[in-house]
């Protein structure tokens, strides 16, 4: 068995299904997690982390771990205070924002459970992790806020030196920005006004790598090795926070096991393993467990979403006014603050409705930080916006996609600049949404649905809309700088043409997961004219792709493939005087294709001169044209223009068992435009994963904390992930527009499954029971909440019209208090 | 994570296994599979001075056909029982609960005996040995054969049964139910979860009459119950849902099932009541 | 420290333990074999799944005292050489990894699948494979692939 395809001549690589360069090592056993680094000497952290989630320090007591065996040091936040600084929030979202410190190691006050109190270096990892029992800490605990609501009331005080737990107050209004009209117009005129209140659960990233950091302080430069998304983030981040000159820091990001944001962090475990690598001089190892990191690895979503939406009687929505309080947690990690304004640009989703207003409350709470988690702010606006467009329909008694349609940007209405001030390039709902009607069997489903309604089956059937678009591709830097982040969006890439024929391509944007090193290969090929085989994707170490801003938002190929594009570009024309010198022909007259440089006019005969042997005559160098240097090499920095948007439309089926209140997904059908597809095979395997991850979100995944702060879903017992026994395949296809806005035409997958799938399972859920009477249910829908959802239905008389504005006896009003416990 | 540090013995006979029982009391813990044992010690839930791993004792090994029962051997895996013919032939239900545990790696290392000794309420296997009216044999040091223990008064508490300090359970020998439809009926969220609820049942039908039942249920209350009164009124009734619908609705009545993440106990109780018509007509119909 | 054989992958060694080394991270710290990984502490993921005498086992949930005297075949040993198992082909085939963690666990636990039930259904793969956690896939293409395996009839481990 080979295991590699052989080239067809002729044949484009973008766009074909090329098996993965990677999986050889990965499926053999041959891989390089940052948790297999072993180095001479080498010793092993354990943490100290609080049980409580509010309290203060008032004395730890090293001895007796100090003297156990093999233990090297213990270290407290007495110990690093001076050094540590503060973890860095790059998102200052609004001038005022108010954030607390953010120490590696608590020094004297703790603010959530499992924040790190002391740090345990031990000769081996069973040492550490024995002598870590030993360390006695005496702790007052303090008032602590966990509840979301609880904490915006201001009652409690998350950080009592702040005075207050609201971080800040982040707003945008159509009419303000010029954007669009008077949302409280539109309120007042509108003739259907649809009130809602939604609850975007806390969720867990859980990459299945946990965490790990390696640091080695031998040699000139520290060398980090880190289970993380954001390299070359890091890197500069450890400069800043420990005033280390960023030359004498080296990070690599080896393997790494997924992310889905879990990973865009500057985590308290990096920069203590760094301090302890620097003060023992040896090489330091910390590498969490998997309670450890669902416990303290950042959590994503957290929110409640309150919304009223306006529109005319005929289903003509005319206005937008969202009402966010988002829970920061304890502290502002990395983007912690501008995650839910991510969302702030995607509540108006496809739809063109004309005056717009969002407000986001960030709020502290003695509970885990929250920061980025796939799909991070735009899910949570999708969910709000897919929900409120099937409320909607049922109170108007329409079909949902006939009143999303009758609401759309139409495909001749692109470029369409919308509400929230951005411009969509391209899309086309109406032929993503007919196909994907065609795949689900729509008609017949819907014929089934009456059926069983009719004959009130114990099992009843619902189908749910979702219909997406999100922006991708981030970011433009000038968009950046206007929402006050604290970088730019750009991404680089070099490509080295290596005398052997060979290309090298560097990449800033760091793969964990997502093919980088196939797709790029596959581009490059294209580019260059080289076989598929001959370019080897290079990422993911500071030394070697020096400059570079990372994976994340869908941002790897719409702007660091269209960087790798704009560096092909370069080494193309860097050769042609060289060409033009060995051709005897000018420059202009060349013409470069499928690898080689000929002349035009020349004749079809005529040899030409390949890429390739150029690179070799340059290595030797011994015949270049005057004043050339001797070195195709060429680097590029890209920073986009605009977001790209893909969009898509799902359906999905589910049976509700109206007894058990369990639920099981009968089918699922999506077709997203992605634009141009490099990789089929990649982009169905990014869709499938994304699907899980947002269906997870409706029916099966929470992070829920006790009311003193402790988290319950503290193991992978109680943090249920679904298994490929509760899931099921899925229809995938696609439309394709093309981005107008990068060469290739891509626009982004990596989170489009998830923003879509969370409101078209809810969807269904709802669908199947609201002849029931049932409106809402709280994510995740579990069997339980469902079967209450039921029977708080059946003792009330059947409510055709959507609830009442924000009664609090109406069913979407759940507050965590009143679910039992289960909360 | 990694275990506190603990001293080992594998014994070759229920004898040595006893003597070192004995000697370190409630400090040792005996393993067999180690399946539940493993996620224990590595949170540091328990950190005992000794694990006696019985798994190497010959005696305790196999599945044997003892006239008018089936005897399990303490150190027999989930999937030795699976793949019993015996098993499947004559224990119908225990055939089915036991392939509804965890997953088939977990299956592959844990043991029936150890299950049942570490009485976890949300453990798959009590349920259906309480309702086949299994016994238990327990061996104690010095004394000549094990004492016999009926599942009814095995099981004591949460994770507590009649095993002593210092005794192992050896096998569990359960009445051949040959002929008995059987049904395992587990709730859970996701698949690899331990069950919210399980109800077990075994029914021997004459003619699309039930003419015995028996209901065994997982993780209803501290320890795993039996419904006896359900059990009761199923006799004489016509396996259908109108016949058995409002016997098996009573089935949660009277139990006191935990509140936890995934179901408060009056949910609980409703699933019982559900589940157990679902398990029963699944019985009476295989 | 207690004295065990074991043979991996094919090599016999003889080494000295701490009772509570778990299995895994004998393999990994003291062979090397840094291809079977850990993903949790719970039981739940099967990322650690190897193969002990023949059948699929969770190599974090057993210690290593536990395996003396006994075969084990983890990641590194399916492949005859150069020769990708069928498992291994389908995986790479259908594209059934994407970061590759939970990888050498699922086909491991595959693997001991397709040994059980050489020609299961969709429906049969997806049950016995509830061990194996995945956080990329959706478990859509590691499906596919176990039954692209059960199709090319051999989906057993080569020995």
């Amino acid at each position: 068995m080979t295991i590699t395809q052989e080239p067809q001549a002729g044949t484009r690589e973008v766009g074909r299904d090329r098996r993965r360069k990677e999986d050889q090592r990965l499926i053999t056993g041959r891989t390089k997690w940052t948790n297999n680094i072993e180095l001479p000497g080498m010793l092993h952290l354990s943490m100290v982390r609080s049980p409580f989630a509010h309290a203060r320090i008032t004395g730890i007591d090293t001895t007796e771990a100090k003297a156990a065996p093999g233990v090297m040091a213990v270290l407290t936040g007495e110990d690093l205070k001076d050094q540590q600084g503060s973890l860095p929030n790059a998102w200052p979202v609004t001038p005022e924002q108010k954030a607390p410190p953010h120490p590696a190691v608590a020094v004297d006050r703790v603010t959530f459970s499992g924040e790190i109190v002391a740090v345990v270096v031990a000769r081996s990892a069973a040492a550490a992790r024995d002598a870590a029992e030993l360390v006695d800490v005496d702790y007052e605990e303090l008032d602590a806020v966990i509840d979301l609501k609880v904490a915006a009331a201001d009652e409690v005080l998350a950080h009592p030196d702040l005075g207050t737990n609201e971080s800040a107050l982040w707003v945008f209004d159509s009419a303000e920005a010029g954007t669009g009209d008077d949302v409280e117009a539109a309120i007042r005129d509108a003739e259907v006004l649809i009130e809602r209140e939604f609850r975007q659960q806390r969720l867990i990233p859980s990459f299945m790598e946990p965490r790990s950091v390696v640091v080695d302080p031998t040699g000139e430069q520290f060398v980090m090795w880190s289970a993380t998304q954001v390299p070359h983030i890091l890197r500069l981040m450890l400069a800043l926070t420990l005033g280390v000159a960023e030359s004498k820091v080296r990070v690599i990001a080896p393997d790494v096991g997924g992310g889905f944001g879990g990973k865009l962090q500057v985590t308290p475990e990096e920069v203590i393993t760094f301090l302890v690598a620097r003060h023992t001089g040896k090489p330091c190892k910390w590498n969490e467990t998997r309670s450890e990191s669902l416990l303290a690895a950042h959590h994503g979503r957290d929110q409640w979403q309150k919304l009223t939406l306006a529109a005319k009687a005929d289903g003509t929505v005319t206005g937008l006014k969202v009402q966010l309080i988002a829970n920061m947690g304890a502290y502002l990690g990395l983007v912690t603050s501008g995650v839910p304004i991510l969302g702030a640009f995607m509540f108006n989703a496809i739809y063109k409705f004309p005056s717009y207003r969002f407000e986001c409350q960030n709020v502290f709470t003695n509970t885990t930080w929250t920061d980025a988690y796939r799909g991070a702010g735009r899910p949570e606006a999708t969910f709000a916006i897919e929900r409120m467009m099937d409320e909607l329909a049922t109170e108007l008694g329409r079909d949902p996609l006939e009143v999303r349609e009758q609401n759309w940007i139409k495909h001749e209405e692109f470029p369409f600049t919308t509400v929230a001030g951005l411009e969509y390039d391209s899309g086309n709902y109406e032929a993503a949404t007919a196909r994907a009607k065609e795949l689900f069997k729509y008609d017949e489903l819907r014929a089934e649905q009456a059926r069983r309604r009719e004959s009130g089956d114990r099992v009843q059937l619902g189908l749910g809309v979702s219909t997406f678009t999100e922006m991708c591709g981030l970011a433009p830097s000038r968009v950046l700088g206007s929402l006050a982040y604290g970088a730019g969006g750009w991404e680089h890439a070099s490509v080295r043409m290596l005398p052997s024929g060979k290309v090298e391509v560097i990449t800033g944007s760091s793969a964990h997961g997502q093919g980088h090193e196939t797709a790029w290969s596959q581009i490059v090929a294209d580019q260059l004219g080289v076989p598929f085989e001959d370019v080897e994707v290079l990422h993911g170490d500071t030394q070697i792709s020096h400059k570079g801003l990372d994976t994340y938002g869908s941002r790897s190929l719409v702007v660091g493939g269209q960087a790798v594009i704009k560096a092909a570009q370069k080494v193309i024309e860097k050769a042609k005087p060289l060409a033009a010198h060995v051709l005897e022909a000018n420059v202009a007259d060349l013409e470069f294709a499928d690898g080689k440089f000929t002349v035009r006019g020349a004749g079809a005969d005529q040899e030409g001169l390949s890429l390739t042997g150029l690179a070799l005559s340059v290595f030797a160098a011994h015949d270049l044209p005057d004043g050339m240097e001797a070195s195709l090499d060429a680097d590029a920095t890209y920073d986009p223009v605009n977001f790209s948007y893909p969009h898509g439309t799902h359906l999905c089926a589910m049976e509700v068992d109206t007894e058990t209140g369990e639920t099981t997904m009968r089918s699922y059908v999506c077709v997203d435009d992605i634009g141009t597809v490099v990789n089929p095979l990649i982009v169905d395997g990014q869709i499938h994963g994304g699907l899980v991850q947002g269906i997870a979100q409706a029916l099966w995944e929470e992070a829920v904390y006790d009311d003193q702060g402790t988290l319950i879903t503290g193991s992978f017992v109680d943090y249920t992930l679904p298994t490929s026994a509760d899931t099921i395949s899925f229809v995938t296809d696609r439309t394709v527009t093309p981005s107008t806005t990068n060469d290739l035409g891509a626009k982004g997958v990596g989170e489009a499954g998830t923003i879509a799938s969370t409101p078209a399972v809810v969807n269904a859920v709802l669908d199947a029971l609201r002849p029931l009477g049932v409106t809402d249910i709280v994510m995740p829908c579990t069997p339980e909440r469902v079967w209450n959802a039921i029977q708080g239905a059946a003792h009330q008389p059947v409510v055709e019209e959507a609830a009442p504005h924000f009664d609090e006896s109406a069913p979407n009003q759940d507050t965590p208090e009143t679910e039992g416990g289960t909360l | 994570m990694i275990p506190a540090p603990f001293d080992y013995a594998a014994p070759a006979t229920v004898e040595e296994a006893l003597t070192l029982l004995s000697e370190h009391g409630d400090e040792a813990k005996v393993m067999a599979g180690g399946q539940s044992l493993l996620p224990v010690l590595r949170m540091r839930l328990n950190a005992p001075e000794l694990v006696v791993d019985i798994s190497r004792i010959e005696s305790l090994k196999g599945i044997d056909d003892t006239g008018d029962a089936i005897r399990i051997g303490a150190a027999t895996t989930y999937q030795e029982v699976l793949d019993s013919d015996l098993v499947r032939e004559h224990l119908g239900l225990l055939h089915k609960a036991v392939s509804e545990i965890a997953d088939p790696q977990i299956r592959h290392r844990g043991t029936v005996c150890g299950a049942l000794a570490h009485a976890d309420p949300a453990g798959d296997v009590g349920a259906p040995v309480l309702a086949l009216d299994a016994t238990m044999e327990v061996q104690s040091r010095g004394v000549v054969g094990p004492r016999q223990v009926a599942a009814a008064d095995f099981f004591v508490d949460l994770f507590e049964t009649a095993v002593g300090d210092g005794e192992l359970l050896t096998a569990v020998t359960i009445p051949k139910h040959t002929g008995w439809g059987s049904h395992y009926e587990k709730f859970v969220r996701v698949s690899h979860q331990w069950a919210i609820i399980g109800i077990a049942a075994a029914v021997r039908s004459e003619g699309g009459v039930i003419a015995e039942a028996r209901v065994g249920m997982t993780n209803m209350g501290s320890k795993p119950l039996r419904a006896p009164g359900v059990e009761a009124a199923l006799a004489g009734q016509p396996a259908t849902e109108e016949a058995i619908g409002e016997i098996c609705a009573r089935a949660g009545e009277g139990t006191e099932p935990p509140s936890d993440l995934n179901g408060q106990a009056d949910y609980r109780r409703h699933l019982a009541g559900v589940l157990t018509r679902r398990a029963v007509l699944a019985a009476a119909g295989g | 420290m207690t004295k065990i054989s074991v043979t991996v992958d094919g090599v016999n060694y003889e080494d000295e333990v701490e009772p509570r080394t778990l299995l895994v991270h004998y393999l990994r710290e003291q062979l090397g074999k840094t291809g079977t990984v850990v993903g949790c502490d719970t039981s739940n993921c099967g990322a650690c799944t190897v193969h002990l005498d023949g059948r699929s086992v969770k190599s974090c949930n057993m210690l290593a005292v536990q395996a003396d005297g006994s075969e084990v075949t983890t990641i590194e040993g399916l492949a005859d050489g150069e020769t990708l198992s069928p498992v291994q082909e389908a995986f790479r085939d259908c594209h059934a990894l994407q970061c590759g963690y939970c990888t050498p666990g699922m086909i491991m636990q595959a693997t001991d699948l397709l040994r059980e039930n050489p020609t299961p259904d969709e429906a049969y793969v997806r049950q016995h494979m509830e061990g194996n956690l995945c956080r990329c896939t959706g478990y859509h293409n590691i499906v596919q692939a176990v039954l692209q395996a059960a199709d090319a009839g051999q989906g057993g481990e080569q020995s």
